[in-house]
């Protein structure tokens, strides 16, 4: 299918004062692909990113393999993960108005990375920072250069994150939770600049939410993530019209149709188990309708359902019948 | 900005006028001139006309309006003791109390942040740990106890230094340690607070995240946010240039500002006290000026909120 993907992350453990976040995440990321990463808060979604490039402060234990292109990142020396970061993979965040610096006018916070990963001063700096702002959609992009963070509204600051992130040319983007804190109309234009850049610049996409809808519009895959392991990664489509893994069909049951009858809300019964009581084997199966005795005898690995998925459930089923059992 | 400006100046004259009037009030309530410096066997003719001399015979509210009085037309009184202005008496006092104030800011400035930087960077390590237990103690030990000290260990033990007085700058060596020491120590804990909190903002991350070295992140991302709490501190240090010095001028027999104070409060000397704390009010309340006017200078939001008129 790919030949070297362009990151692939292998068994990916992190733990916080010796209580895991992550437990062994595998993962690949094509040149140009865009990949969503789904669960509810503290799955480890963001966390296996932060990881991968080395933004965990020294107290997280982190294990396992991250590579870019055949290299591997994890533990790699500051100046390489220095030009890594921003310059091959590039990270946007959730709160884009705390995300800046309060200090340093937007456009001067352009420039530092065109200076860091492009060796761009003065006024070629400049020019190239207003094209940045044009192409992310700053209106009078050449004005809102010399503004502070708190002179623009939400949604700029996040179109002055992704201009930011854009200055290194990066092969990466890892999006985490970029409209989680954006008004909802915000939401979807800065989704369909990211979908529109993606595709204009060829670059790849990581896009982590807690919201499937936002994924589903935007990633060519997606992994669903619960209690610190991918317990299902499928194509987007594939997985919106049959998931697999009980806890993906939960997920889904809790969005509201956009056609048909009002029907109440499926939530998910129960709550994310303790990191420091998780159960002997299955993480979902406290919470679980297909529950069996088994499914506590040990962890599922992720199995292949078909072609292109796998799922981590020892009762999930390939998708053409999985489609027809009734969640 | 000018609005900005205008409001601040307007509460400084009642801050000045607030603490003039506190200190008249309490000084007239506190114990009578006439007797401390005529002594209590004085004849009472002798008692009598020294407070017609010095109109202590009034009512209070009159002497109140004569002070003011005096000192829009710029008279702040003579002296008790010797006649002479009490604003000279002051001022040639200046010069001594800020020849230990202002090398022991310096000191306050220059190993108290360097400290609290370096702590907060390596927290929770063996530097941190022994930067934060020196911090606490130089914090907690009374200037007069370590003032103290340092006769006993430098003076009288090693005999390397004076134990006081003002004859040569070896003499100041021991004053400006004592003070320093104390200054730098909250500064170095309030350093290390402020950069804590800012190096835990996302915006430090996102820094990290672009590509910035770590160096760079700390130089250009964290120390400029670090420093609009830091300067506060500083601000109340710069305030306290003239009469920060009260307690080790008296360990050391430093001549200065402080230790005129303690005499003339001694003596009910009205006003070289008044001089004293209308002086220090104005000094703490520029250094407030300054530091508003550095806030702006650090913080495009408050810039952004004065030129629309907020305050």
């Amino acid at each position: 299918m790919r030949d070297v993907p362009l990151v692939s992350v292998r068994d990916l453990r992190v733990g916080f004062d010796g209580l895991p976040a992550v437990r062994g995440i595998s993962l690949d990321v094509g040149m140009g692909e865009a990949v969503g990463l789904v669960g509810e808060s503290g799955c480890g979604k963001s966390v296996t990113w932060l990881a991968a490039l080395g933004l965990l402060p020294k107290s997280a234990q982190v294990a396992g393999s991250v590579k870019l292109a055949g290299e591997e990142i994890l533990g790699a020396a500051p100046h390489v993960l220095d030009s890594v970061r921003g310059g091959r993979i590039a990270m946007i965040f959730q709160d884009p108005a705390s995300s800046l610096n309060p200090v340093h006018r937007v456009g001067a916070q352009v420039v530092e990375s065109l200076r860091l990963h492009r060796g761009m001063r003065g006024g070629a700096a400049r020019a190239e920072a207003k094209r940045l702002f044009d192409l992310v959609g700053i209106p009078d992009a050449a004005r809102r250069l010399d503004a502070y963070p708190h002179e623009l509204s939400g949604g700029q600051n996040q179109r002055v994150m992704i201009a930011i992130a854009l200055a290194g040319q990066p092969e990466l983007l890892v999006a985490d939770e970029p409209t989680t804190a954006l008004d909802v109309t915000i939401q979807a234009q800065i989704l369909e600049l990211l979908g529109a850049l993606r595709r204009d610049l060829g670059m790849a996409l990581v896009l982590i939410s807690h919201d499937l809808g936002v994924v589903a519009e935007t990633c060519d895959r997606v992994c669903v993530m619960y209690a610190g392991r991918i317990v299902e990664e499928a194509p987007a489509d594939a997985l919106f019209h049959a998931p697999s893994h009980p806890y993906a069909r939960g997920l889904l049951g809790a969005l509201p149709p956009i056609d048909g009858p009002r029907r109440p809300l499926a939530a998910i019964p129960g709550s994310v188990p303790d990191p420091n009581a998780m159960p002997p084997g299955c993480a979902f199966a406290p919470r679980c309708a297909h529950h069996i005795a088994a499914c506590d005898s040990a962890v599922p690995g992720l199995r292949p359902m078909g072609l292109d998925r796998r799922a981590a459930c020892i009762r999930a089923e390939a998708p053409v019948r999985a489609a027809l059992v009734p969640a | 900005m000018l609005r900005f400006l205008g409001f601040r100046l307007l509460r400084a004259i009642v801050t000045i006028v607030l603490v003039v009037t506190f200190a008249f009030v309490v000084l007239r309530l506190s114990g009578d001139p006439a007797l401390l410096i005529m002594s209590v066997d004085a004849p009472p003719e002798a008692i009598a006309a020294f407070r017609a001399a010095w109109g202590l015979d009034d009512p209070l509210w009159v002497q109140y309006i004569r002070y003011f009085n005096a000192i829009f037309h710029g008279d702040l009184g003579r002296s008790m003791r010797d006649g002479r202005d009490a604003i000279v008496l002051v001022t040639e006092r200046i010069p001594a109390t800020l020849a230990l104030t202002l090398p022991a800011l310096a000191i306050k400035i220059g190993i108290g942040v360097p400290a609290g930087v370096y702590a907060a960077l390596h927290r929770n390590s063996l530097a941190d740990r022994m930067v934060m237990v020196m911090a606490v103690a130089g914090f907690t030990i009374p200037s007069f106890v370590l003032g103290l000290i340092l006769v006993l260990v430098f003076a009288v033990q090693l005999g390397w230094l004076p134990s006081g007085g003002q004859e040569s700058w070896r003499h100041a060596i021991l004053p400006v340690i004592t003070l320093g020491v104390g200054g730098a120590a909250v500064l170095a804990r309030f350093t290390r607070s402020a950069m804590l909190e800012v190096l835990g903002q996302p915006f430090i991350r996102s820094a990290s995240a672009k590509g910035v070295p770590w160096a760079a992140v700390v130089r250009n991302h964290a120390l400029p946010n670090a420093a609009i709490p830091t300067v506060t501190i500083i601000g109340f240090m710069v305030g306290s240039l003239i009469a920060g010095a009260v307690v080790v001028e008296s360990v050391f027999s430093w001549p200065g500002v402080g230790r005129l104070l303690v005499v003339a409060v001694a003596n009910r000397d009205l006003a070289v006290v008044q001089c004293i704390l209308l002086l220090v009010a104005m000094t703490m309340v520029i250094a407030n000026l300054i530091v508003d006017l550095l806030y702006g200078a650090l913080d495009p939001r408050l810039r952004a909120t004065r030129t629309a008129g907020a305050h």
